[in-house]
């Protein structure tokens, strides 16, 4: 493991199937009566969020906890920040006051690669999302859920996604979530296919490891997973498609295309969900959605990163199993 | 004015030659010239250029002299081996009266480092809407030839056509900044494989080929010449080449960044690679080293873009664009053009000195390395090769994309009428 997370594409075959390995023996902790580890007792962990996202900063907030981490949120607005602060100095602020790791969150693509690489802070830094970029434990929450639901949590320990086929739809051109699944679904051996009307598809495109395609209709019957991505009402006013309306037919999940999945498929969504728009409600609340799954991933994901960027090589759990009987 | 004898020294790269200085002109050219009353500079294995020239740079005072000043720019200058410089207009308050472009001149001819020839703004305020009183600026003392709203595009086509029509009156030239705004919203970097991957917003090629395009077509349409600065893509060059085969009176630029720097040097995020417009692809890079050898693009300016520190010690989309360049042009040139065989010295005083002081009109300029010419001269040892250390900078501001980085060529000595304004690379 390097010191920072940063990006997706940071991450080896190896690197990443120990992380999933990880949040596996994380997401057992979850399911004893005290939901508590003393990994990170005297470790203090920053989440240093520059753009709101109440369910990133919890996720991140409840693993830092759950591994007794000491939490300090940091929230950009209404702080010194809005009065013109530079990243750096708020960095080297709150650094000062001996924190081991900095979770940011930030609308500037390549500020948390700034703040690991500049010289400015020796924390450890984990990017919980920057503008349209990375979001790297958004895309291990997903592979997570997609190898628990499609080889199951204990015989997919060890196991990558080698062949899976698994298909991404909607605004892949401002998706930070688009782009770090991308890079982690390829290390880890699965076919993507992107879905999405042309200008939704950013010019360049054409050297990710991944298929693209504008037909959603043709990918569906050839997927195991289908992640569905949030497409913003506003993008219509900027003419990335002529109606909401228009969306939805054309690239909307609803109940009949769902159908046409293959049986053992499942839909994702990174959330927050637009219902009616990429997504209808039918099957956003159907048992093949895994969306609050995907929630409830996110905090192992977070603990098992966490816990292998500061805790060093002790184990996590010690010996779970055998120790409460 | 004392006189100096440049001995040895390989005129525009040719043989060995000694060059005379008597007052503010070259006397005499020659081998074995008398050292008697003369002041000697050993120039053996050394060329000697006419003063650079330089279109496009940007001297920030009035206004942000946090960044740079006339005084400290004009150093850089005169560090770099330019004896002109053509400052631009987007200056605080913005160039577009005479009395700025006047302000600007006077300092630079009180500094005496380098002639400082202001532009004026096309517009008022560079907001593209109302024309600025070109005439005006043009009758002041500042003499103004070069008109430009560059950092912003003269985006809308009737206000471009009256400018390039209403300056003909009396010689002038507006020189476009050519990006078109509403392709170029949120843009960060150049469109391509890397933005894509990076998810930083895209500049794309089409945003500057459409503009020089529409232009080259006004200026043959009215009849006026048009200058394209800072060409940036191959697809501009294709329309340059284009139009200057269709007679149009077109001129260009590429600054020495885009001869040698790509987007790939985005992937760090470190915004001391910001620049607008955007550093291009490797396909990009030697379409304009090709163009530049071939004449499509006449001239090499530096837009020369001076920031604080604290304007690209930061996250990439809170930077400012731009990078110095006054002081590592030369052997950026050097490495690009001259070390490929692209070009030889003299073709480099041709694209940076001759042409660019005929499209800015500027006198005694770029003129021949002959007897009777004004002694505006740059000695370059050209077999030095050494690491760019920006803490010797003469500019205000440091932000360069060649720190560490290793480049032939130094400036020793620039001449400025007879009078030295660099000394075995010290400032005078």
């Amino acid at each position: 493991m390097q010191r920072h997370l940063i990006s997706a594409a940071d991450l080896t075959r190896d690197d990443a199937v120990l992380i999933l390995d990880t949040a596996e023996e994380m997401a057992r902790v979850a399911d004893r009566p005290i939901k508590k580890l003393p990994t990170l007792r005297g470790r203090t962990i920053v989440n240093l969020f520059f753009e709101d996202s109440t369910r990133t900063r919890i996720s991140f907030e409840a693993a830092e906890k759950r591994l007794s981490a000491d939490v300090i949120n940091f929230s950009a607005k209404g702080s010194s920040v809005s009065k013109g602060e530079s990243l750096k100095d708020t960095a080297q602020t709150l650094e000062a006051m001996g924190v081991d790791a900095v979770v940011i969150r930030h609308g500037a693509s390549g500020a948390p690669y700034r703040l690991a690489n500049s010289g400015w802070i020796d924390a450890a830094v984990v990017n919980a999302g920057d503008g349209t970029h990375q979001h790297p434990t958004q895309a291990l929450l997903d592979a997570f859920t997609m190898r628990r639901r499609l080889i199951g949590p204990d015989a997919g320990l060890g196991q990558d996604l080698e062949g899976k086929r698994i298909t991404l739809v909607g605004d892949v051109l401002h998706s930070r979530v688009a782009r770090s699944n991308v890079d982690l679904l390829h290390t880890l051996g699965a076919e993507v296919t992107l879905v999405a009307p042309p200008t939704l598809l950013p010019v360049g495109i054409e050297t990710w490891p991944c298929e693209v395609s504008y037909d959603l209709d043709s990918t569906l019957t050839k997927s195991d997973a289908v992640m569905m991505l949030r497409v913003q009402r506003e993008r219509m006013n900027a003419a990335f498609f002529p109606t909401e309306r228009e969306y939805s037919r054309r690239y909307g999940l609803d109940g009949d295309r769902m159908a046409r999945m293959p049986e053992h498929a499942i839909v994702m969504h990174p959330g927050p969900m637009v219902r009616g728009m990429e997504i209808t409600a039918e099957v956003a609340d159907s048992d093949r959605c895994t969306v609050v799954e995907q929630v409830a991933n996110g905090v192992s994901i977070r603990m098992a990163v966490l816990y292998l960027l500061l805790g060093g090589n002790e184990p996590a759990v010690t010996h779970p199993r055998t120790e409460e009987k | 004015m004392s006189k100096i004898l440049i001995r040895g020294a390989k005129v525009l790269g040719g043989e060995p030659q000694d060059v005379l200085i008597d007052g503010g002109t070259i006397a005499q050219v020659g081998s074995g010239l008398s050292a008697e009353g003369a002041e000697v500079v050993e120039a053996e294995g050394k060329v000697l250029l006419p003063g650079l020239v330089d279109l496009h740079t940007h001297l920030r005072e009035p206004g942000r002299e946090d960044s740079e000043t006339v005084l400290t720019g004009t150093r850089a200058a005169a560090s770099g081996g330019y004896t002109t410089v053509f400052a631009m207009a987007n200056t605080f308050p913005v160039a577009d009266t005479a009395g700025v472009v006047e302000q600007v001149w006077r300092l630079g001819k009180e500094h005496g480092y380098c002639d400082v020839q202001p532009i004026g703004a096309v517009t008022v305020g560079l907001e593209g809407k109302k024309l600025a009183e070109l005439g005006a600026m043009h009758e002041s003392a500042a003499g103004v030839t070069v008109f430009s709203d560059d950092g912003k595009c003269v985006h809308d086509a009737v206000i471009m056509r009256r400018a390039l029509e209403y300056v003909k009156a009396f010689g002038g030239v507006v020189a476009q900044h050519a990006q078109e705004p509403r392709l170029t919203e949120g843009a960060e970097m150049n469109e391509g494989i890397v933005s894509a991957e990076l998810g930083l917003g895209g500049w794309p090629a089409v945003a500057e080929e459409s503009i020089i395009a529409r232009d080259v077509l006004l200026a043959d349409h009215v009849g006026s010449r048009v200058h394209i600065c800072h060409l940036s893509t191959a697809g501009s060059v294709e329309i340059v080449r284009w139009a200057k085969s269709r007679g149009i009176a077109v001129t260009a630029e590429v600054t020495p960044h885009h001869l040698l720097l790509t987007d790939e040097l985005v992937r760090t995020y470190n915004p001391v690679y910001k620049v607008n417009p955007p550093l291009r692809t490797e396909r990009d890079v030697m379409a304009l080293r090709e163009a530049l050898a071939d004449g499509t693009i006449d001239i090499v300016a530096t837009d020369h873009a001076p920031h604080p520190h604290e304007d690209k010690d930061c996250e990439w989309a809170a930077a400012a664009m731009g990078m110095v360049g006054l002081e590592t042009a030369l052997s950026v040139v050097q490495e690009t053009m001259v070390a490929t065989g692209l070009l030889d010295w003299a073709g480099v005083a041709d694209r940076m000195s001759v042409k660019p002081a005929q499209i800015g009109q500027a006198t005694g300029h770029g003129r021949p390395v002959s007897a009777g010419e004004p002694a505006n001269l740059t000695l370059v040892d050209t077999a030095y090769r050494g690491l760019v250390e920006p803490a010797g900078f003469a500019s205000r501001s440091r932000n360069t994309p060649y720190e560490g980085r290793e480049l032939p060529g130094r400036v020793t000595h620039t001449w400025l009428r007879g009078k030295a304004t660099l000394v075995d690379g010290k400032l005078t």
